[in-house]
């Protein structure tokens, strides 16, 4: 039972062109699953991996605390998180109306989209930043009672990690130019992409185990 | 199995893959030489500081390693002589601390302050960093034929990263209070309620929580490089199933390390915020610490910590030894002359002990009060390990068997792990039984266990590792007569120091004791000064390896392409066709000139129908 084992040739990899070389050079675009096109794409795969289990620890010391005693106090959330859910879940769809465009050929719609995102994403994060500022005019602080600290520090958490994204979303809103001339920023987009969807996903998981626990 | 010297035909699990017509070698070679060329005109800070070549950023691992070892003995040394003798005033120490060591006399808070530096240092960088960060920045790219990690610049800021992480670390011993006593894990509330629950809580502690919050970072990005880089650059033909042992090893742990170390990171955040904002996550209700009441805290638990610090503690432990691991499996092969003995039953060892490592982190916690169920849950976990590590010692031992050993200094240090990683091994059975345990936690029986397994079988591999690749990163060998004597020094004297552990352990001499003044523990006082002699001598050693090791940097004999007659990529020659037609172990093989045949060989025409026969025969072997 001898099995053929397939493998790309060098041209489709990439190394035909140095692509498995140096950064940024030309023509990386040309073959199928090349190495140059593949890693970011992984490196976000596994990027996210390792997100979600920091997330993870956060959420099991949250069961666990909760279950500890009688100090774990349910806080009202602020309606406001209602409205970021949504702006969140727009911006995912703009972002992807903006690559359709890109992949169309339409500059303009494709900038358009993509400053929308960017626009929702920086919303986002200014309507979390009012939640915050009710609880605290509630009297509602980080340290109050254990349901609340954990709100404070997801919210935190979430809010640290899409601002990652919302720099990609600035670079690429400043170099949108050359990335709908398809000279480079591809890779970036589609990473860019991959990433903001995730923290759409992962602010949805956030916003339920609050609801139900917090 | 049949690991059959006479026929030698055992492929590394090779397949009979075949390079498409379409690779030519002038491609590659033209590639290559692009992809370098722009590299070599940088400036001194680009080029040695602030470098994304991953090979630079290897050797900056390994020396900021290998001073963090140098640092942490030390502090052994310190801790030594104050168990051996209690009275003895060691001259300069007050120098180092006036508080923690007045007169030179150093207190029990300063001992503790010493051993939580030196596990610290120890386990996170030297035995995370050197072997994983190290060696595989310097070899994983040659090892899979790739030109480079997936991530330099992310791989720069890793490695920077971690420099500044072990700065904060050290600078603790410049602190009011000196650094954290609350040992390498940190348990709350100690660690979570300041300066009054001692001298090293305060600043001290804070300083050990953002050094390792960093150190996670570090580690988090270097994971992702690694399995990415291993994913995606690995050469044509390289398939899984190809890659040396070393690869799958620094692989398999990188994703631990992403795993583990986003949650120890999660854990550093909650702890800092317990410390410093208020917050009760660690800090249960009602506690009396130095004879006061905690107020501004309540309900928390610090099982809580301890579940999450051993959910990475466990995994962290994989993370030392699997390297070492794969260098041993490496240079088994290599120095016998033989292909390594069931080399898919070492990758998916390697995968088990990944996997269950996972599992396992109850056992740490056997006396914390843990439901017995749960207890046996882990018990049995635990012991399951036992399954694939006793099949990579058996499968070493397999590789050996009849094979024309080389006993180059490398070789001894591979044997040397070996022997060492069975005799800290086999005590992890008797700590993985809740009752056993129970007697012997918090015993030298315990430090016993994981100085032989981790801390000393790592070494072995990090030494064997240096012997073994110096003349692939350094261009030049190392002193064989020197490195020979030095292995029969650490040899020798790691069992000195470590074994008669096991006896106090049983005896019940406790660890963390600053000094043992019990009556109880008096008739093992000798032991105690027959051990602190043994690791001075130990440590003073090291300084032969140390002076080989700079020495042979600008003296030593100039190393040819491949001095080891070895398989893999990392010894082909530079340049040329990185595309890979065999396994990594082809050693003995019947029908060649020489008795190795490195990955990079093409196949020769007629004897390609041989080598499928012969596959096919492995194939069967393998799958009966």
């Amino acid at each position: 039972m001898t099995t053929q084992t397939k493998f790309p040739t060098l041209e489709e990899r990439g190394f035909g062109d140095g692509g498995n070389g140096g950064e940024g050079s030309a023509g990386r675009s040309a073959g199928g699953n090349g190495t140059a096109l593949s890693v970011g794409p992984t490196g976000i795969w596994i990027a996210m991996a390792s997100i979600t289990m920091f997330f993870a620890a956060f959420t099991s010391a949250m069961v666990v605390r909760a279950g500890l005693g009688a100090d774990w106090t349910r806080v009202a959330l602020p309606r406001i998180l209602y409205l970021n859910t949504a702006m969140l879940l727009a911006s995912s769809v703009t972002l992807e109306l903006s690559g359709r465009s890109l992949r169309a050929a339409r500059e303009g719609p494709f900038f358009g989209w993509l400053m929308a995102t960017a626009a929702l994403g920086v919303a986002f994060l200014a309507g979390q930043l009012d939640a915050w500022r009710e609880l605290a005019a509630r009297g509602v602080y980080l340290a109050t009672n254990p349901a609340c600290s954990f709100f404070y520090l997801l919210t935190a958490a979430h809010g640290a990690h899409l601002a990652g994204g919302l720099l990609a979303l600035f670079y690429l809103v400043a170099r949108h130019r050359r990335i709908a001339r398809g000279a480079s920023g591809q890779t970036i987009l589609k990473v860019t992409t991959l990433y903001w969807h995730f923290m759409d996903i992962l602010w949805l998981y956030l916003f339920l185990m609050l609801a139900l626990w917090v | 199995m049949a690991a059959c010297p006479a026929t030698g035909r055992r492929m590394g699990g090779g397949r009979a893959a075949r390079v498409p017509q379409s690779v030519r070698s002038s491609d590659m070679a033209k590639a290559s030489s692009e992809s370098v060329a722009p590299q070599v005109a940088q400036g001194f800070w680009r080029k040695y500081v602030f470098s994304t070549d991953h090979q630079i950023i290897g050797k900056q691992y390994y020396f900021l390693a290998l001073f963090a070892a140098l640092v942490a003995m030390f502090l052994s040394w310190l801790m030594r002589v104050h168990l051996a003798w209690p009275r003895l005033a060691i001259p300069g120490l007050n120098a180092l601390s006036a508080s923690g060591a007045p007169a030179g006399l150093m207190t029990p808070e300063y001992y503790l302050s010493l051993l939580t530096v030196h596990g610290t240092l120890m386990i996170f960088f030297v035995l995370t960093t050197a072997p994983q960060a190290g060696f595989g920045n310097c070899l994983l790219p040659a090892q899979l034929g790739a030109e480079r990690m997936a991530f330099p610049r992310l791989n720069m800021l890793s490695f920077w990263l971690t420099f500044t992480s072990l700065g904060v670390l050290l600078a603790s011993f410049f602190v009011r209070g000196g650094p954290a006593i609350s040992g390498w894990t940190a348990y709350p509330p100690l660690s979570a309620l300041g300066s009054i629950t001692g001298p090293g809580e305060g600043l001290g502690q804070s300083l050990w929580i953002i050094s390792i919050a960093l150190f996670c970072v570090a580690s988090l990005l270097g994971a992702l490089n690694f399995i990415t880089t291993t994913l995606d650059l690995r050469a044509p033909g390289m398939t899984l199933m190809r890659m040396p042992l070393t690869a799958w090893a620094w692989f398999v742990t990188a994703i631990l390390m992403l795993l583990s170390f986003a949650v120890l990171l999660a854990a550093c955040v909650l702890l800092m915020l317990d410390r410093v904002a208020g917050t009760s996550f660690f800090v249960p209700s009602g506690l009396i610490v130095s004879g006061q009441m905690i107020h501004g805290h309540a309900g928390g638990s610090p099982l809580l910590w301890e579940h999450l610090f051993w959910f990475f503690g466990h995994p962290e432990v994989y993370i030392a030894i699997l390297p070492a691991m794969g260098v041993t499996s490496h240079l088994l092969s290599c120095f016998a002359r033989k292909p390594v003995f069931g080399y898919r039953a070492m990758v998916w060892a390697t995968i088990a002990i990944g996997f269950l490592g996972f599992l396992v982190w109850g056992h740490h916690m056997f006396v914390s009060g843990m439901n017995p169920y749960s207890a046996f849950a882990f018990a049995v976990l635990t012991v399951i390990i036992a399954v694939p590590s006793a099949v990579k010692t058996f499968n070493w031992l397999g590789t050996l068997w009849g094979g024309r050993l080389r006993l180059t200094t490398a070789m001894l240090f591979a044997l040397g792990f070996v022997s060492i990683f069975v005799s800290g091994g086999l005590s992890g059975i008797f700590l993985a039984e809740p009752p056993v345990d129970v007697q012997l936690h918090a015993t030298y029986f315990v430090v016993a266990h994981f100085h032989l397994v981790m801390g000393m079988a790592a070494m072995f591999g990090i030494f064997s590792g240096t012997y073994f690749w110096f003349p692939k990163m350094f261009g030049r060998m190392m002193n064989e007569t020197l490195g020979k004597i030095h292995f029969i020094l650490t040899f020798v004297g790691a069992y000195c120091v470590f074994m008669p552990m096991y006896f106090l352990g049983m005896a019940g001499n406790v660890r963390r004791y600053a000094q043992f003044v019990d009556p109880y523990l008096q008739p093992l006082m000798p032991l105690q000064r027959f051990i602190t002699v043994a690791a001075l001598g130990l440590g003073a050693a090291q300084f032969l390896f140390i002076f080989n090791l700079f020495w042979s940097l600008f003296g030593g004999k100039k190393a040819g392409e491949n001095p080891w007659q070895a398989t893999t990529l990392e010894w082909a020659t530079p340049g040329a066709a990185r595309a890979v037609y065999r396994g990594p172990y082809e050693y003995a093989v019947a029908g060649q000139e020489q008795d190795f045949v490195m990955q990079n060989a093409p196949d020769a025409g007629p004897s390609r129908a041989r080598k499928e026969a012969a596959d096919d025969n492995a194939d069967q072997i393998s799958n009966a």
